[in-house]
């Protein structure tokens, strides 16, 4: 058991080391971050340039396998990730930062969403072609159609419009907070009040892509014999439903569980850009705008974290809901 | 030689079209079967005839407008929807409907381009992994992992927002820039984008490869090729099917994310998500930038989930539907 | 049926009132009364084809403490009643008539108000036990919760009672195993928790729905004594549904034969199968491969096959395959009226079949064993086709879906000697996973085994490459067991049969002779070579496999359970089929199958495995009269026999327990577990079983038996 846990993380061990060597190299190779300094105004006499550069190890005159030699040192010996460009310090200390914002923004939105994912998606399937079933799973269509940047756009464009109507500004969509009310607990009301529509953005999004899933888990499910075996007992139709079919059918949202929980990290992107949140998905998109090969490599490393984390966690969730591939 | 006593009696089945000890119930083919299905499910029809539309309306729609996308009217900057205009111009003074046609050509191309290819490649690769088994196969779901766990997004944003100008071109670069970029893409997209399949298709290989009918084949001394072309990848045809489908509403929305950063299709040409980026930050005050690219992505991402959805329903005997979908 | 569901009687009391509630004590009504009464029941489904009529009319009563079995083939309509009657049907059946329980209507009743009758005044034991049981609760949970739902009582109070359940149904140390999941119990295991949750709470009626035909038959007729044991204990009336004319007899007081939705016959169960009246359930009789039969008799074959029931002609609708069948029989469809006292029958011909006294010999075409020129040839003197030699196959065991890992040795094979001679019939038969599959697959994989040697044809397949292989193949050819799976569905009959031959590089003109010719070999009409296998009924699908196998014109055909599909009236024909053509054509047959009477019917030596080895092994008259190793005595006293006074005669040696694990056979003797013999034997006997593995030995000329006692108790006749 312990000898096959072993391998196991030294498999991902390695998986981890590959991905985000080549991720270093393609990013080292084809960001360029010369261009910043290029930019500078007044402009940098070239040696000053290169010198620069060469002090964050990004120089393009240095050949790539130097390069990629002194960044992987800088991590085995100091956990240092690289400098970003025209920017002092570690690119991790930026990543804790960010992390943190990241986690208040998604925790309360993912798990309202696959709450209510799982809980539309149970009740539709048993209400299967009836109208209130029709109109909740074309709706999680819609909205699983629709991009999410689209989405924001017309929630913050409801949001202004019933600011403007009303005169009260209850909807806040730029940052985490803003200006804060003098009264007690002010401070909690501000964020709660940023955080309300990129909470409902993610809880939209969520649900509708949980609520699909489980309805087509949950209809497996209705079909099997084992709830007509529980019928067969004398429990009501509603009664089997809930006690057998759904607690089968959540093993495999198990799986889906984890692994939403462990992307959403670098897939709240739009989120956090569209509501100047300065959280991972956002870093992400910053890093490649601004030529920022450590910073990207780094990114790519957190998400290759995020997925085998999210890889074992859904393992360990089925291993705790299945007793059948739980081991003796 | 004496012949056994046949089983071919004929029934006496009224109006049973060639006769033969066929039961009745056997005479819907299995493909009039499936459309019958599908026909039923209103969403998915609509769905299907709006695709149509907007395929009708990409090949088209550049014909109605007196505008090219590329034309600029000196006359009318960020004018609002007018006669001359209908869908009004940008910035820069190009009409927005001779733009949003292009765009939808665009999405519409890369879109069944990815689900083509990375369908394709999820199916090769899952059959003859699960088939050969051994260090094929675990080199093949190492692979699959390794592109798992790199952020695909992150990598294809990379290599598609690389300067390759300047003077010190590489051979990597060179060979990019001889691409046309919305076909540099699709070829990122479909790299990133085949491997959940195939891990499906691996896992259903599995399964049809214990059949019966493919182990027969194996002990007729047929090759193996010919088996997983034969007869196991039109035993899951289904999934390839759906697969596929939601592969371009997944494509479609891929380029639009990638557009609207700047990481996909590049002025002058155009995209629906392209336009959608520029379009999104004045959303409240110029909504005509917006609203028609924001409009046709929806319909046609939602068209094509509905048809994958009806698809599903259609083609897979479980799903639940009891003939009433 | 246009008609909304016709509910006769409506509930004279409304929901929640005493009477739904009845105890059962106050209600259980002396035996002979009757407790159940249905009164022509009909079953409508829609379906993508057209309406289905599932049940088209049935009536019957059902005394407490009888046992009435419906019979009746796949589609004929015997699953759907059970469910009509427990209100478990789908939501879209359209069901008219009557159901009354204790005299009261149950149709029409909601779903609330059944639900108080469900699991106590009637309960269902289900087929698949496997699919039957949640498999994220514990049995316990399952069994208390069954409990719980009627009877207010605590929870201390049901696990003590579904304890001493599940010690009722058999289960060793129920303390502890009430606490295992179901993925934790063996097949036999799972129906016996099955049933100790259907009398949990003491019903008035049963309904078995197949409840063993998923099982091996030494756990068969375990389940069948503890069913017969929980009717006992509960004084409860059966319906037992099954296919399996041998169970009926041994069970049955009473029998109702379906066929396409329509009772065709109902009487005692002694009327049925000794005084059967109907043509369709006499050859359904007699074309059941019997164990006890010692002459090579030939099978009746019923042609044709069961109608579908969403289109029906009009007439009876056994008609067109029956060769008594006159005008009026294709017009006009018979009504089920008695013949003879509780004997009834629906057929226009009755009068004329009970005055003749037809049997099946007279009413239907008999196949003709001609024994090949082969046959004549003494056994020595014929060639050997395949040679086994000590060959061993073990797996790695893996365990665990999630945390993946080898944990032990599966030793499915462990060392086995077999020889088939030409024009010989080698049947190959055990409970699964006795090994017998793995076996056959040995044979056909062509790879080196674990151990030992496999000679085909003189040759080692496993050293073989290129051409030689492939000439290999040619030879041995493979049958196998669902012809629905062997058989590409999107391929016509054609490229079915042309397949081997355009492996085999035929040309285009010879192949199409030749898929022509194997058409009228199997008994198919060339003209629909165009046709798909979907639009063939289940045995014209094997005779297409069997026209595969035989195209490339192989000596040794290789046969993995290929009638165990099918069903009873279309088996026989089948097995005709590979009867003629081994004499025809000089094959021989490497037969593997679980069910023995087919083995002796068809095979001209038998090898009996049981966990990797072989016990017995002889020939198959030799074997099946006088069985010398306890395993083959118990295999074969388990194997119900469609003749109730037999049956109701028979002492049966009922093993204990459940096969052990072949990733962890016990030491010495592998049956020693389980050994009805071992308890007798002295203790220094016994050591010699737990030390000592033993060797095939001779008991007879070409009889082997692998048991260190082998003339204990020499003399077992199965019948008795």
């Amino acid at each position: 058991m312990g000898r096959y846990i072993l391998r196991r993380l030294l498999n991902y061990a390695i998986l981890l080391f590959v991905a985000v060597s080549l991720t270093y190299f393609l990013a080292a190779s084809q960001l360029n971050p010369r261009v910043l300094w290029e930019l500078a105004n007044p402009p940098l006499p070239a040696e000053t340039i290169e010198a620069s550069l060469r002090a964050k190890n990004l120089s393009d005159n240095v050949p790539l396998l130097e390069r990629y030699w002194t960044w992987l040192t800088g991590i085995v010996t100091g956990w240092e990730w690289g400098e970003q460009p025209r920017q002092a310090g570690d690119v991790s200390e930026e990543i804790g930062r960010r992390i943190g914002v990241s986690i208040r923004l998604i925790t309360i939105g993912i798990l309202g969403g696959i709450t209510l994912g799982v809980v539309l998606g149970a009740w539709t399937a048993t209400r299967q072609y009836k109208i209130s079933d029709r109109v909740t799973t074309f709706g999680a269509l819609a909205i699983f159609s629709v991009p999410v940047f689209v989405l924001i756009s017309i929630i913050q464009v409801l949001a202004t419009t019933w600011n403007d109507v009303t005169g009260i500004r209850v909807f806040e969509y730029i940052g985490e907070t803003g200006s804060v009310g003098s009264y007690p607990g002010a401070w909690l009301v501000d964020r709660l009040q940023h955080l309300l529509l990129p909470t409902l953005v993610l809880v939209l999004s969520q649900a509708a892509f949980f609520s699909r899933i489980q309805r087509n888990l949950m209809l497996d499910a209705l079909g099997s014999d084992f709830v007509r075996t529980a019928r067969a007992k004398g429990l009501r139709q509603g009664k089997a439903v809930m006690k057998h079919a759904l607690r089968t059918s959540l093993i495999p949202t198990g799986t889906y569980f984890a692994f939403s929980v462990a992307t959403l990290f670098l897939g709240s992107t739009f989120v956090e850009v569209l509501f100047n949140f300065h959280g991972m998905g956002e870093f992400a998109i910053t890093t490649i705008q601004g030529q920022d090969v450590h910073g990207a490599v780094a990114v790519a490393a957190f998400g290759g974290v995020c997925v085998l984390v999210g890889a074992t966690l859904a393992d360990l969730m089925v291993a705790a809901l299945d007793p059948r591939v739980r081991v003796s | 030689m004496s012949v056994v006593n046949p089983e071919v009696l004929e029934p006496a089945v009224p109006g049973a079209g060639g006769g033969g000890g066929a039961p009745v119930q056997r005479r819907i083919t299995r493909r009039r079967l499936v459309l019958r299905r599908f026909l039923r499910n209103k969403t998915a029809v609509v769905g299907a005839v709006l695709i149509l539309a907007l395929g009708f309306l990409a090949a088209f729609g550049p014909l109605l407008s007196a505008w090219d996308y590329d034309q600029v009217d000196r006359y009318a900057f960020l004018q609002p929807p007018d006669s001359r205009h209908p869908f009004g111009t940008t910035q820069s003074g190009q009409d927005v409907f001779a733009l949003t046609m292009r765009g939808l050509q665009k999405s519409l191309l890369i879109g069944l381009l990815v689900a083509v290819f990375s369908t394709g490649i999820a199916a090769i690769i899952g059959s003859f992994a699960a088939y050969f088994g051994g260090w094929f196969e675990r080199v093949a779901l190492w692979i699959i992992d390794l592109l798992l766990v790199v952020p695909s997004f992150l990598i294809i944003a990379i290599i598609s927002s690389a300067n390759r100008g300047g003077s010190n071109q590489s051979f990597f670069d060179r060979a990019v820039l001889l691409l046309p970029q919305w076909i540099l893409l699709v070829v990122l997209l479909t790299v990133f984008g085949w491997m959940l399949a195939a891990r499906v298709v691996r896992s259903l290989t599995l399964s049809v490869k214990e059949r019966e009918y493919v182990q027969a084949a194996r002990f007729m001394g047929i090759p193996a090729p010919v088996v997983i072309l034969r007869h196991i990848l039109p035993n899951i045809s289904s999934l390839l099917i759906i697969d596929a489908t939601l592969n371009v509403a997944g494509a479609i929305l891929a380029e639009t994310s990638l557009s609207f950063f700047g990481f996909g299709i590049k002025a002058p040409d155009t995209s629906l998500g392209a336009l959608l980026g520029t379009g999104a930050r004045q959303a409240t005050t110029f909504p005509w930038l917006f609203v028609p690219a924001a409009v046709i992505v929806v319909l046609l991402v939602l068209s094509v989930n509905a048809v994958g959805d009806g698809l599903r329903d259609a083609l897979d005997p479980n799903s639940g539907s009891g003939g009433r979908a | 049926m246009v008609t909304r569901p016709t509910v006769r009687t409506t509930p004279t009391q409304p929901s929640g009132s005493a009477t739904t509630e009845d105890h059962p004590a106050a209600r259980r009504t002396a035996a002979g009364e009757v407790v159940l009464s249905v009164r022509d029941l009909h079953v409508t489904f829609p379906s993508e084809a057209g309406e289905v009529k599932a049940v088209r009319g049935l009536d019957f009563d059902l005394r407490a403490g009888e046992t009435m079995a419906i019979v009746g083939e796949s589609g004929s309509g015997k699953s759907v009643t059970s469910l009509a009657i427990m209100g478990l049907h789908p939501s879209s059946a359209r069901i008219t008539g009557s159901v009354r329980l204790h005299g009261e209507e149950l149709l029409g009743r909601t779903d609330e108000q059944l639900s108080r009758l469900r699991g106590k005044a009637m309960s269902m034991v289900f087929q698949d036990p496997l699919s039957a049981l949640t498999p994220v609760y514990t049995i316990g949970d399952q069994i208390v919760e069954a409990i719980r739902l009627h009877r207010d009582v605590s929870a201390a109070q049901a696990w003590k009672e579904a304890v001493e359940l599940l010690d009722l149904v058999g289960i060793p140390n129920p303390q502890s195993r009430v606490r295992s999941f179901p993925h934790e119990f063996s097949g036999g295991m799972r129906q016996r928790a099955m049933i100790a949750m259907a009398v949990a709470n003491d019903p008035d009626v049963i309904i078995a729905d197949e409840p063993t035909t998923a099982l091996d038959v030494t756990i068969q007729a375990q389940v069948l004594e503890v069913l017969k044991r929980a009717q006992r204990e509960t004084g409860a009336a059966v319906i037992m549904i099954t296919h399996d004319l041998g169970v009926v007899a041994g069970i049955a007081d009473r029998v109702t034969v379906m066929y396409a939705g329509r009772p065709v016959e109902q009487g005692s169960v002694d009327d049925i199968y000794y005084r059967p009246h109907m043509p369709y359930t006499i050859g359904l009789l007699g074309s059941v491969p019997r164990l006890d039969a010692g002459e090579k008799q030939p099978l009746a074959t019923v042609e044709g096959n069961p109608p579908s029931v969403v289109s029906l002609p009009p007439g009876c609708p056994f008609a067109p395959r029956c060769p008594l069948a006159e005008d009026q029989c294709r017009e006009v469809e018979p009504a089920l009226v008695p013949h003879a006292p509780a004997h009834s029958a629906a057929c226009h011909l009755a009068d004329r079949v009970i005055r003749d006294g037809l049997g099946y010999a007279d009413i239907f075409p008999v196949g003709e064993h001609a024994p090949g020129a082969l046959e004549r040839l003494p056994r020595e003197e014929r060639e050997t086709v395949l040679d086994i030699s000590g060959l061993k196959r073990h797996y790695p065991l893996m365990k665990g879906s999630v945390f993946r890992r080898r944990v032990g040795t599966v030793y499915a094979v462990d060392g086995i000697d077999l020889d088939l001679k030409e024009g010989e019939t080698l049947g190959l038969v055990g409970e699964s996973g006795s090994g017998k599959s793995t076996t056959l697959m040995e044979v056909l994989n062509f790879v080196p085994p674990t151990e030992g040697l496999i000679t085909v044809l003189g040759q080692n397949p496993a050293e073989l490459r290129g051409k030689a292989r492939k000439a290999l193949r040619r030879d041995l050819q493979v049958v196998f067991q669902d012809p629905m799976a062997s058989l590409d569905p999107r391929m016509t009959v054609f490229d079915l049969i042309a397949e081997p031959l355009h492996a085999h590089r035929w040309s285009k003109a010879d192949t199409s002779a030749r898929v022509e010719e194997l058409m009228a070999t199997v008994g198919l009409d060339p003209a629909h070579v165009n046709r798909y296998p979907g639009q063939f009924s289940g045995g014209q699908r094997q005779r297409i496999g069997i026209a595969r196998a035989l195209a490339l014109k192989p000596r040794l055909l290789v046969l993995d359970e290929p009638v165990s599909a099918l069903d009873v009236s279309i088996q026989a024909g089948v097995i005709n089929l590979l009867d003629e053509l081994k004499a025809e054509l000089g094959l021989s047959y490497l037969f593997v199958a679980h069910d023995l009477a087919v083995i002796r019917h068809i095979a001209d030596r038998v090898a009996v495995m049981y966990l990797g080895r072989i016990v017995e092994q002889g020939e198959v008259d030799e074997v099946y009269d006088h069985p010398r190793h306890p395993y083959t005595q118990a295999l074969l006293s388990a194997i119900p026999i469609p003749d109730p006074q037999t049956e109701r005669t028979r002492e049966r040696i009922l093993l204990t327990g459940d096969l052990p694990s072949p990733a962890n056979p016990p030491s010495g003797c592998r049956f020693r577990t389980r050994c009805p013999r071992k308890p007798a034997l002295s203790e220094a006997d016994q050591r010699r079983c737990v030390e000592e593995s033993p060797v095939l030995l001779a008991v007879g000329t070409d009889h082997t038996s692998a048991c260190h006692f082998n003339d204990v108790d020499r003399h077992v006749d199965f019948r008795a």
